[in-house]
């Protein structure tokens, strides 16, 4: 009985008598989310345009900051070394085009999905042969101060971060829905031949694709990395990605937005209200059960396409 | 198709052909060197604190060869083996480097919680010491069933009451601790949760109030952890982090404005890797430590001028002065004491693990041998036996400035009375479970 | 001209039904059966034993767990790490409250909680596919890691929070604790590889085989002529979660002797779902090519620059080796999309023109 009110009930009872601090576990479980969907963006880009869950994207993630904090180190200010990094991010994606999908058109999805973990090694060793294995600060700029409103404290980084990411999704969303080679794109998506024979150029496409997937890690990158310092840790977060990606269905930017505040602001819930009853730390195998749990409604994810399955 | 089938079965065929090559090849050592086997992590995630300990580590050695022509004229061998803190590659790394050298290796320090704990049971029965620095088993502290691992010069439970006597010294009393509010950010694993029941005992005697709060590994996000904490409001907050979960906790404390020299981190979690991400912001912040910090000791003179060639600079790009680098040093200066001590027994030549073994146990670093080596303040004088593996268990507290760590007070003893009785038990009831016969340590010599 | 199969005339049902029809692969089989349990604890040194082939062995049973799942049976499954946790605790907890019972009765009652929890987390297969499944079995994969690290009692409330096998014999042999021989335990594992690999190829081509076959290809057409999804994928669940569970318990105590939790993190899961794809899906020889791929190939790899007598650093050593191995998954995978395994065969059939062309 007792503990059953514990679970039940005065979880509920301290929401609703410190509604500040409910409040405050809300807006921190929104900013992890948009944190979380920073990095699931670029995994859905990617499957967007070839169905491919690419496991890199976190050894991406890595790189990219990687390449950014070694150039500022060189001495070159924030402002010439982002192109710079993006410049090298997507002679990458012409790389990976060239080396490695092009060979591997029609394989099925799970040979690719392979192909990107050889592609993760390779990438996180080089990140540290050329840059090195040291944690480096990272500090090109964003405004991190804490401030007060109606007694919640909130960071300027975290709005930052929230509105980088709403221009990151506007202006995606805007690149698949109304430019040509957006439509290519999820034409590609759909059929690999079909979109070849219909006169599509895939390996554009695909170099696009990734390029657009390297500048989105390179943002994920920069803002972990403000947090964290830039270190081999990065490309771990993926793994935080993953049931953002699946919730929000892999193939929708939409879904990445929705399903990483979804995950963000239940794992934060359920960590401060229900965590201390059993033990806490139960925020990482909380956001996969929540992911499952919705799943079991919508198994294609929340705005994934919906699964036709025919004999 | 065919012709890229056929490169593949050709790559295969060299990889065979590469076996067998590796598999014939047979490290050649010289007959009369003690070889020191380095296991260290430079690559991976914890690479930022693995370097600069496998960095001291080898300036140290390289200092003794070259200065002193080794150990008592015994020349060192060692051999760096990557394990990128990864228990499975520390397994391959042990296995490779046990029997090299002349009479295999002396000493390991597997500088990681997975691969001590692997090879506590092991290197007994190789009988190779293992030396288990500030990590790995605080049970080992009781060298009456641990005959073959130390984990001088302290012990995560030492360390966790040293830093309940430093708060008490804060607070103006130990008395003052009543009623105080202390919580505990931990990773969430059997290392984060070493010094849970000494701090809850000792809450117990002084009537603190305790709060812990797990993080799940690798601890890249915690905002829900620091809206607990900053619901709750603790008094003082200490840290048992590791990797990538330091940075961020330091950071987070920052945001919520709590006041940094209330905070603590563990001793692994207080090296300028943690702070540096934060930097200037993170002044104040203190953490635990058992060596000395900064470039005032002789030895570190040495070592710059005898490895280096005089360069400061590219001593200092190898992190010479830094808590962890000069923990590396710190850490081979015991092990190759211990090696001098066991000469004084068996000779000047080359020892087996065993015979090392009796050097660590017989430990004895008086103020006097320090100052001659040069590490006067690097470390503590020091007494290990039979019975005591830990030594004297004392740890001091450092802060951030902003640019370094400086040491801000004296060696802490911590409740050896709360302690001691603990290890024994612990010691104790590992025994039963793996069959140990317990020495008895009024009969060694 | 090695591999000409002509002239060989099979008259009975049984000779054709035969794992390996050709005698030509019988005597290959034969042979390397013979070699792994007599040649090679004879010669090899216990750096080979210990370092590179008992944990070769050990995620080769895991992978052929896997490769049931995912590779036979179509599901994909993220939390074998966590199946394996439960098949080592179990190892520990049984082996501790029953000091006397045999070691290897230990071992395969280890993989039945593995199996009950595989079932548990396999539920949701039956609604969510491919890559969304992959939530399901992750959940599992998180959860039991923090359970075992979260409930003392699964670490019989031992202040440091790990398991270490405690010693134990098996026909006067030490098998598993530190005193055990490198050649013990080897043989263990070989044997549980080799039961196991002839179990699944057993299981594979019956009807239980058939049918989860008929899941993978296509389960609303397999449910169509009478296969039931439910109890199909459920067994599935049951009998890899059960494989992997053993496989943890082998990993625990023949293995690495301690472990704590995070030896059974998510990289586990995915090295060993690296095996399989890399070994070929729906091949039990392709799991054990891919476990040793992977296992092995980091290894060589490591010990190169070293064989060469190349004066570089380990760390420069370990980045080049990242480098390298995963350009060659790429290039194995671009060379040959099905996997290992299916080298294999290719190689097989230029043995049997060989040494002539076509």
């Amino acid at each position: 009985m007792d503990a059953l009110y514990h679970v039940l009930i005065s979880p509920f009872v301290d929401m609703a008598t410190q509604p500040v601090f409910f409040a405050e576990v809300v807006i921190g479980g929104l900013m992890a989310g948009v944190m979380y969907a920073l990095v699931a963006l670029g995994f859905a880009v990617i499957f967007k345009a070839s169905g491919v869950v690419n496991f890199a994207q976190g050894a991406m993630v890595l790189f990219a900051a990687l390449t950014l904090v070694g150039f500022m180190e060189h001495g070159l200010p924030s402002w010439a070394a982002i192109p710079m990094t993006i410049v090298v991010m997507i002679a990458l994606a012409y790389a990976i085009e060239r080396v490695i999908l092009r060979h591997l058109v029609n394989q099925p999805h799970i040979v690719l999905f392979m192909t990107t973990i050889g592609l993760a090694f390779v990438f996180e060793g080089l990140g540290e042969l050329i840059w090195g294995s040291n944690v480096k600060a990272l500090d090109i700029g964003i405004p991190d101060q804490p401030f007060f409103v109606g007694g919640m404290l909130l960071n300027q980084f975290e709005i930052f971060a929230a509105v980088t990411a709403a221009i990151l999704v506007t202006l995606l969303v805007i690149f698949l829905q109304k430019t040509a080679i957006g439509r290519a794109l999820r034409a590609v998506a759909d059929d690999h031949q079909a979109a070849q024979s219909v006169g599509i150029p895939l390996q554009t496409i695909w170099v696009v694709v990734w390029s657009v997937a390297g500048f989105i890690a390179l943002v994920a990158g920069v803002m972990w990395g403000a947090q964290s310092g830039v270190q081999f840790s990065l490309s771990l977060i993926a793994f935080k990605a993953l049931p953002v990606l699946i919730l929000g269905g892999f193939n929708s930017i939409p879904g990445a937005i929705v399903g990483g505040l979804i995950i963000g602001v239940g794992e934060k819930v359920a960590e401060i209200y229900w965590g201390p009853i059993i033990g806490g730390a139960i925020e990482n195998w909380f956001a996969y059960v929540l992911a499952m749990v919705f799943l079991m409604f919508r198994p294609q994810g929340l705005f994934g396409e919906k699964i036709i399955e025919r004999v | 198709m065919k012709r890229t089938g056929k490169l593949a079965l050709g790559v295969l065929t060299a990889a065979a052909i590469a076996v067998g090559g590796v598999a014939a090849e047979k490290a050649a050592a010289a007959d009369e060197e003690i070889f020191i086997p380095l296991t260290v992590y430079r690559t991976g995630p914890y690479a930022p604190n693995g370097i600069p300990i496998a960095n001291g580590w080898r300036d140290y050695l390289k200092l003794l060869n070259a200065r002193d022509g080794g150990i008592n004229g015994v020349k060192i061998a060692y051999e760096e083996c990557e394990t990128r803190y990864d228990t499975k590659l520390g397994v391959e790394c042990y296995e490779k480097l046990k029997n090299k050298g002349a009479k295999g290796a002396v000493v390991f320090n597997p500088l990681s919680t997975g691969i001590s704990y692997q090879l506590i049971p092991k290197a007994r029965v190789d009988e190779i010491p293992l030396h288990t620095m500030g990590y790995g088993r605080t049970a080992a502290a009781d060298g009456s069933v641990f005959k073959w691992t130390f984990n001088f010069p302290a012990t995560y439970w030492s360390q966790a009451a040293a830093f309940i006597r430093h708060i008490g010294n804060v607070e103006g009393g130990l008395e003052n601790l009543d009623g105080k509010h202390i919580g505990l950010i931990y990773h969430n694993s059997p290392y984060g949760k070493e010094p849970i029941p000494t701090l809850e005992t000792l809450s117990e005697q002084h009537g603190y109030e305790l709060t812990t709060y797990p993080v799940d590994h690798p601890g890249q996000e915690q905002s829900a952890t620091w809206l607990q904490i900053r619901r709750d409001r603790p008094d003082w907050l200490i840290m048992w982090g590791w990797g990538v979960m330091n940075q961020v906790a330091i950071k987070e404390a920052i945001n919520i404005r709590y006041p940094m020299d209330h905070f603590i981190g563990v001793w692994w979690a207080g090296s300028e890797q943690d702070v540096e991400p934060a930097g200037a912001a993170a002044k104040g912040y203190k953490a635990g430590n058992f060596n000395g910090v900064g470039t005032d000791f002789a030895v570190l003179d040495d070592i710059v001028e005898h490895v280096y060639g005089g360069d400061m600079e590219a001593a200092k790009e190898e992190g010479l002065g830094t808590v962890l680098y000069n923990r590396g040093v710190a850490n081979m200066l015991y092990d190759t004491e211990a090696i001098r001590t066991a000469m004084g027994k068996y000779g000047d030549k080359a020892l087996s693990g065993k015979e090392v073994r009796w050097g660590l146990e017989n430990l004895e670093l008086t103020e006097a041998r320090l100052e001659e080596l040069g590490a006067t303040g690097l470390v503590l004088p020091t007494r290990i036996s039979c019975a005591n593996h830990e030594g004297e268990g004392q740890i001091f507290v450092q802060q951030w400035d902003g640019e370094q760590w400086s040491k801000v007070t004296d060696w802490l003893e911590p409740f050896h009375d709360v302690v001691r009785p603990k290890v024994e038990a612990a010691a104790k009831t590992y025994a039963e479970e793996n069959g140990l016969p317990v020495r008895d340590c009024s009969q060694e010599g | 001209m090695l591999y000409r199969e002509a002239g060989q005339f099979k008259t009975t049902y049984g000779a054709d039904q035969a794992i390996f029809p050709i005698p030509q692969d019988r005597w290959v089989v034969y042979a390397v059966i013979a070699l792994a349990f007599v040649a090679v604890p004879s010669v090899a040194n216990e750096y080979w034993l210990q370092a590179i082939l008992i944990p070769a062995l050990v995620f080769t049973l895991a992978a052929i767990g896997l490769n049931l799942l995912t590779g036979y049976c179509g599901q994909l499954s993220l939390g074998t790490g966590g199946f394996m946790a439960c098949g080592a605790y179990a190892t520990y907890k049984l082996s501790t409250a029953f000091p006397e019972m045999n070691i290897l009765i230990v071992f395969l009652l280890s993989g039945i909680p593995a199996a009950a929890v595989g079932c548990l987390f396999g539920i949701p297969s039956l609604r969510i596919k491919g890559f969304y499944l992959a939530v399901a079995t992750l959940a599992a994969q998180f959860f039991l890691v923090w359970l075992f690290n979260r409930v003392e009692w699964f670490y019989n409330y031992n202040p440091s929070g790990t398991i270490t096998a405690p010693p134990r014999t098996m026909g006067g042999f030490m098998v598993t604790g530190p005193e055990a021989t490198a050649e013990a335990r080897y043989l263990v594992a070989l044997g549980f590889v080799a039961l196991f690999a002839l179990l699944a190829k057993n299981l594979m081509r019956g009807r239980v085989g058939r049918a989860w076959m008929a899941i993978r290809d296509m389960d609303i057409a397999a449910e169509i002529i009478g296969i039931r999804p439910l109890t199909t994928k459920l067994a599935a669940f049951a009998v890899s979660s059960y494989v992997c569970g053993v496989a943890g318990a082998l990993y625990f105590a023949i293995y690495l002797g301690s472990v704590e939790t995070a030896a059974f993190d998510i990289s586990v899961s995915f090295l060993v779902l690296f095996m399989v794809i890399i070994g070929g899906l729906g091949s039990i020889l392709g799991s054990i090519l891919g476990a040793f791929f992977i296992t092995v190939v980091p290894i060589l790899l490591t010990n190169v620059p070293e064989a060469l007598g190349l004066p570089i650093g380990v760390a420069l050593a370990k980045q080049l080796e990242n480098i390298v191995f995963g350009a060659m998954i790429v290039f194995f995978l671009i060379v040959e999309p099905h996997g290992l395994a299916r080298l294999w065969q290719i190689a097989k059939e230029k043995l049997r023109r060989w040494p002539f062309p076509y």
